[in-house]
């Protein structure tokens, strides 16, 4: 069953096209991998999936288990179980990372008619997941990301993936400013969470990535469109030939 | 000759409202002509108004108009609500001593459980000992109208090398709509004592009332002092308070300030650092919404060598209200080796705030390390949107930004409790807004 649905989506930014018409269908549980040189519009569908202001949808549509996203506040999109981990995460001082997760969790429940978590739920809650993720608890204690290197900021963004439960997960660049080491944790992260109720769209420039996090679908963006889809060999392929070929398609 | 009689904005004569509240104000014939010439000062300025410096951005005229007429005593129904009122906002284990409408009101305080860590009078027994209690170094219109209309106060003793278990907390509230409150206290902190004092200003079922209140503080070498006023006053209320503080040698003063109401508030506070080795720690909160106007001054005077003082400020402004800070050091030719600095930031909700922020370093000693920063803005747009994309609405995700911002100031209360106490305010002015 379709889980994400992207229809001839046309976004502009500031005048200026970015998405040309992008159409692309993810089914409950698969994973996708969208690559693409710098500028194909891979960060720019992430952030549209997501809510972010200054994006205008001129055409076309996204459904996410066939309602229409685009209707929907960013928060409201959380609740429902989309969920985009961050290709640099902010730093917000002053809001200490559990107070952050609690209530960020509690509105999500909320929002869906849920009981919220009571205190002492939610702590053994983070326990768990933090543990299973190699976080330390310090780690929790402090501002959210603040003053945490580059792969703490992803395994954060993997603790809340991991903490609210999406049925979507959206990676930008999941694999930018982490050593390989710090990838490898990252993408563990990810791997425990695969499971047949939940899908997630993997976007990056290089193929590295995907050795550790496989997909079920790889696609080729170039020029706001993808041009090209195939199975996990078309990594591989794109690694020894390069986006020249595609950019001369598109 | 033609003599003009003074006239408020609102067409009552000025003189009005001394003579048809003398009677009732306390002290025998000394302390009534210190009051008179009190008064005969406050007429002859008037209303502060935009063209006294001091009051730039606090207009008085444009913003009050008037004072009102003095309040009349509580009654009992004003006196059950102000039972209701210390109930709502005492703080736990706090020695309460409580002014209704300026009146001390013994009933509702904890006289006895103070009466033995302190000594505790009310001004009102104590004027005609002490009628310098109407007097202070700095003059302007509102603290001469203190002088000539206050009619109650707390005069508090703590003991040299006393270490006070429990917060001592003066709770002003005001329960008579549409008139004047003036209080007028006196804290004494004996040498190496240890207290907390805290200051509350709510009201119990009053609107557009007026508070005018003035405390006057003095602290004895080596003692180490919170100080925290909380103005909570209703939102079509007036609070002008002014305070001064006088700090010896090697203390540790550590003030806060919170505004959460009143249409128009102002925070007048002169602190003289008056003796060597001090740490003055001096913090504030404004927060401000629809038309509300929210104003802080500060004159901090080093008048010896080798202190620190250290202003934390934030000013949180929605709608169209607007905040005021108005910071100054002075170092005095002597005050060698002063290390002082200020910093004040405002976060702006709306294009329709407005903050003035108004450093200024009067340096005459050459030794220094002097300081100040301000800056303003609007919250960062790219924190809301990831804190949206993690599931907060709107409104919650600006009210934890905004938690953030004013947790710097709020960080510098020292004990848990009060800060928690304060937090809740905070809290509760944010529910307000959503």
């Amino acid at each position: 069953m379709a889980l994400l649905e992207v229809k001839d989506l046309k976004v502009r930014v500031e005048e200026r096209e970015i998405l040309h018409g992008l159409t692309l269908t993810v089914n409950e549980g698969e994973i996708h991998a969208i690559m693409g040189p710098n500028g194909s519009g891979k960060s720019t569908l992430s952030h549209v999936i997501a809510g972010k202001p200054g994006y205008e949808v001129t055409d076309g549509q996204i459904l996410f288990k066939g309602e229409d996203l685009l209707e929907m506040s960013p928060d409201e999109r959380a609740a429902k179980g989309v969920f985009l981990a961050f290709q640099y995460p902010v730093e917000i001082p002053g809001v200490a990372t559990m107070n952050f997760l609690r209530t960020a969790l509690n509105a999500q429940r909320k929002a869906r008619g849920e009981d919220e978590y009571s205190t002492p739920d939610f702590l053994k809650k983070v326990r768990e997941v933090s543990k299973s993720l190699n976080i330390p608890q310090d780690m929790l204690k402090r501002g959210v990301n603040v003053g945490f290197s580059g792969g703490e900021k992803k395994r954060n963004e993997v603790l809340q993936m991991a903490l609210f439960e999406p049925s979507l997960c959206i990676l930008d660049e999941m694999d930018s400013g982490l050593d390989i080491d710090a990838l490898r944790i990252a993408a563990d992260g990810v791997n425990a969470l695969r499971s047949p109720k939940r899908s997630m769209v993997v976007i990056t420039h290089y193929q590295r990535l995907l050795n550790y996090i496989v997909p079920d679908v790889v696609h080729v963006m170039s020029k706001g469109r993808v041009v090209k889809s195939g199975g996990k060999e078309l990594a591989l392929e794109l690694e020894a030939s390069g986006y020249a070929q595609f950019e001369d398609a598109a | 000759m033609n003599v003009a009689v003074a006239k408020t904005g609102k067409g009552r004569a000025v003189s009005d409202l001394f003579t048809s509240a003398e009677g009732r104000l306390p002290g025998s014939s000394g302390v009534t002509a210190v009051r008179r010439e009190a008064f005969e000062t406050y007429e002859r300025l008037g209303l502060p108004h935009r063209r006294i410096e001091e009051w730039k951005y606090t207009d008085l005229r444009a913003l009050v108009g008037e004072v009102l007429p003095l309040a009349a005593a509580p009654d009992a129904a004003a006196l059950k609500r102000a039972a209701e009122a210390v109930k709502a906002h005492a703080i736990s284990g706090a020695r309460k001593l409580v002014l209704v409408d300026g009146a001390f009101v013994a009933d509702l305080s904890d006289v006895k459980a103070l009466a033995a860590e302190a000594g505790f009078r009310t001004l009102r027994e104590t004027l005609d000992k002490d009628a310098g209690l109407l007097k202070t170094a700095t003059v302007d219109a509102m603290i001469a109208l203190n002088a000539a209309m206050a009619t109650d106060g707390v005069v508090l003793s703590i003991a040299d090398g006393a270490q006070l278990s429990a917060p001592i907390q003066i709770i002003h509230i005001a329960t008579a709509a549409s008139a004047s409150a003036f209080s007028r206290s006196k804290v004494t902190i004996g040498k190496g004592a240890r207290a907390t004092i805290v200051e509350t200003f709510v009201a119990a079922g009053a609107a557009a009332y007026q508070i005018n209140d003035a405390v006057l503080v003095s602290v004895g070498d080596g003692a180490d002092v919170a100080h925290i006023r909380l103005m909570d006053d209703a939102p079509d209320a007036v609070n002008v308070s002014s305070q001064f503080v006088t700090i010896g040698a090697n203390v540790k003063y550590n003030f806060f300030n919170m505004t959460t109401g009143a249409a128009v508030s102002r925070l007048q506070g002169f602190i003289t650092l008056a003796g060597e080795g001090s740490e003055l720690s001096a913090n504030g909160v404004n927060l401000l919404q629809k038309t509300e106007h929210g104003d802080t001054t500060l004159v901090v005077d080093h008048a010896v060598p080798n202190c620190v003082s250290r202003e934390v400020f934030r000013a949180v402004i929605d709608d169209r209200a607007h905040s005021v800070f108005q910071g100054r050091i002075i170092v005095r030719p002597d005050a060698q080796k002063t290390d002082g600095k200020m910093m004040t930031r405002a976060l702006l909700l709306s294009d329709e705030a407005e903050a003035d922020n108004k450093p200024e370093l009067e340096i005459f000693a050459d030794d220094v390390s002097c300081g100040h920063g301000a800056t303003a803005g609007a919250l960062d747009d790219s924190l809301l949107f990831y804190l949206k994309a993690r599931g907060l609405p709107e409104k919650q995700a600006q009210a934890l930004l905004i938690q953030a911002f004013v947790g710097e100031a709020i960080e510098q209360i020292a004990d848990d409790g009060l800060r928690e106490h304060v937090i809740g305010i905070a809290e509760r002015w944010l529910e307000r807004r959503q």
